[in-house]
């Protein structure tokens, strides 16, 4: 008599550090799109600028559950980092990009004190609050800021002292491309290390967590920092790469449609801020020209259209797919 | 001083009126949990279903009120049947990401029918100019304001504390299951309390006119204000959303008139300073 087979049930893997063929696919896009559509150069690097922004908003909400309505507040504290740097003379970019950084990641740290004590609730009332403040102050402080006009005038040097920034958006496109995966890279290995596993422990149970010896409020406040500087470089290539900063960088749409972007994309999953970034940019530009009306009324069905029936996203639908694929046909 | 009382008046008329729009907030946070952004929708309703009453069919302006509140009321309960209560027990992510694209949907269709402008409200002559008390100058629409939210404020402690449904109110909002265990309909409670909500909101929005303004941005504009009553009031009380209405009003009017470079700086301030103070509410139950 034969023993019926146990269905290969393959223990949970730790994720390793591989690089999939998928994923390698997925980079070679934007290399690909560099030479094929050179017409597109300038919302290509903006959308990279936006999807490294949307990934440091996956790190804090999608691996750990922080559900934050002001994060564009680091996103433009970088900007007028690297703008104000620019504007008064110190144009190098990559000194600036670490400025930025460095700022958004002390602004980080100083709010995710106040943001790691709350509930839900007041963590976002909280992120909210101090989002819409640093709108305030940026308006109110238009000497320094430019108000709501923006701040023009940020003169760039040259990428390394080589390259410098063309109206053609040539460096520009490819500077970007080159910080978004170095610190897609960075973000990636932060998700397998075990601070990212202790992440996504404290997002299903934090009432357990600290019984396996996990300091919940340390660890929050660990990834929200890395987060805000991740926003803040992403807030200071727009800046470069534009040469302007605009008051909307702080602004709290700024921040909703982000959430957006994500949650389109699959929140919780390393692609997913990309992904979603993409699409909600392509759309715009093609929609928006129609009727800012009707682009709002879009994203808003869209939203809400999402929440009831896409869970997951649009990478959680694809796993979903593939999953089913994958499964051994008998 | 004189300035002093001015500022109180008026920051005191402003708070009770955020009280009546965000009162029904104060119950969907505390008694479903659920968080609404799209809270001041409602509110916009009201306000442009009294416009055009007012504009198109020359209603009264005291008539046109009790419509705002039926045209809130009405959408109210239309949409918790056939959204909100599906996402009850779903995570604060997606009944935040819902409430925003309600947000969205609200601003686009205002926009579309009523365009981007302000839209204008004709008071009746007795509400206009200036009472005199105690030789000094007070708005009569902002006293109307004051005794009208006096009013309602006493109706709802009096429907809250002495009724039955007030009773049934109560009962599921410190203990759901429990007051589902016992017969109340909790469903069908938060259906009406929502609807009772969303009908005040639609009230404050009519009589906010004049004070807050009509355009289609109202509910993004005014989102924070909402929210912070209710997150600095607490849930499940009148007394605590209205103590931190009153607060936020008269701290809001204050700060511009006596530091307008600060702009809109005092209150979130004040909102964030309130928030580490008490977390859960000045006198909240459960955060």
């Amino acid at each position: 008599m034969k023993t019926t087979a146990a269905p290969a049930v393959r223990p949970a893997r730790l994720p390793d550090g591989r690089w999939r063929p998928l994923e390698i696919a997925f980079w070679l896009v934007p290399v690909v799109a560099f030479f094929l559509l050179p017409d597109y150069r300038v919302l290509g690097s903006q959308i990279l600028i936006v999807g490294l922004f949307a990934l440091s908003l996956d790190l804090i909400l999608g691996y750990a559950g922080i559900v934050s309505l002001g994060h564009a507040a680091f996103f433009g504290i970088g900007a007028y980092t690297a703008g104000l740097l620019a504007v008064h003379g110190w144009g190098e970019p990559i000194t600036g990009l670490i400025a930025a950084a460095a700022t958004a990641a002390v602004a980080g740290y100083l709010v995710s004190l106040l943001v790691v004590r709350g509930t839900d609730l007041t963590r976002l009332m909280v992120t909210l609050g101090i989002g819409l403040m640093l709108w305030e102050a940026a308006n109110k402080a238009a000497a320094i800021t430019g108000g709501v006009d923006g701040l023009s005038g940020v003169a760039m040097g040259k990428v390394l002292g080589l390259w410098s920034f063309d109206i053609s958006g040539r460096t520009a496109y490819v500077y970007s491309l080159v910080v978004v995966f170095l610190l897609f890279v960075l973000a990636r290995r932060i998700v397998a290390s075990p601070l990212g596993l202790s992440l996504r422990g404290i997002r299903e149970g934090a009432l357990r967590m600290p019984a396996i010896g996990s300091p919940v409020p340390r660890r929050l406040r660990t990834i929200f920092t890395v987060a805000a500087a991740i926003a803040g470089v992403a807030g200071a290539l727009l800046a470069q790469t534009t040469q302007f900063v605009g008051i909307d960088t702080l602004g709290f749409p700024r921040s909703a449609e982000l959430l957006v972007m994500l949650v389109l994309g699959g929140a919780g999953r390393l692609y997913g801020g990309l992904v979603g970034a993409a699409l909600f940019l392509i759309a715009q530009d093609y929609l928006s020209g129609l009727s800012p009306v009707y682009w709002q009324l879009g994203i808003g069905l869209l939203l809400i259209a999402v929440v009831l029936f896409a869970h997951g996203g649009i990478l959680g639908g694809l796993a979903k797919v593939y999953a089913r694929l994958r499964r051994p046909t008998r | 001083m004189g300035s002093f009382i001015g500022v109180l008046f008026d920051g005191i008329a402003y708070g009770s009126l955020l009280f009546v729009i965000a009162i029904g907030l104060s119950v969907t946070l505390g008694l479903m949990n659920f968080v609404n952004l799209a809270h001041g929708a409602f509110a916009m309703i009201g306000g442009y279903v009294s416009v055009v009453a007012m504009t198109r069919f020359g209603i009264p302006f005291l008539a046109a009120l009790p419509l705002a509140f039926v045209a809130a009321a009405a959408m109210g309960i239309v949409l918790e049947r056939t959204l909100y209560q599906r996402l009850y027990r779903a995570s604060h992510l997606d009944q935040v990401l819902f409430s925003i694209g309600l947000v969205y949907v609200a601003i686009a269709v205002a926009t579309f029918i009523f365009g981007p402008s302000q839209q204008p409200v004709q008071l009746p002559e007795f509400l206009r100019g200036q009472v005199e008390v105690a030789g000094r100058g007070f708005g009569a629409y902002r006293i109307f304001l004051i005794a009208t939210v006096a009013v309602l404020t006493v109706a709802l402690h009096f429907l809250i504390e002495r009724t039955r449904f007030g009773a049934a109110i109560r009962a599921s909002v410190d203990n759901a299951i429990a007051a589902a265990g016992l017969g109340i309909n909790v469903n069908r409670v938060f259906a009406l309390t929502f609807a009772l909500g969303s009908g005040l909101a639609g009230l404050g929005g009519g009589l906010g006119i004049d004070v807050l303004g009509l355009d289609p941005t109202f509910p993004l504009k005014y989102m924070v204000y909402f929210l912070l009553v209710v997150a600095v009031g607490g849930v499940g009380t009148i007394k605590g959303p209205l103590v931190a209405a009153l607060i936020l009003g008269v701290f809001d009017v204050a700060g511009k008139y006596y530091v307008p470079q600060a702009g809109g700086f005092v209150i979130y301030l004040l909102m964030v300073v309130l928030l580490l103070l008490f977390p859960r509410g000045l006198y909240g139950k459960r955060a």
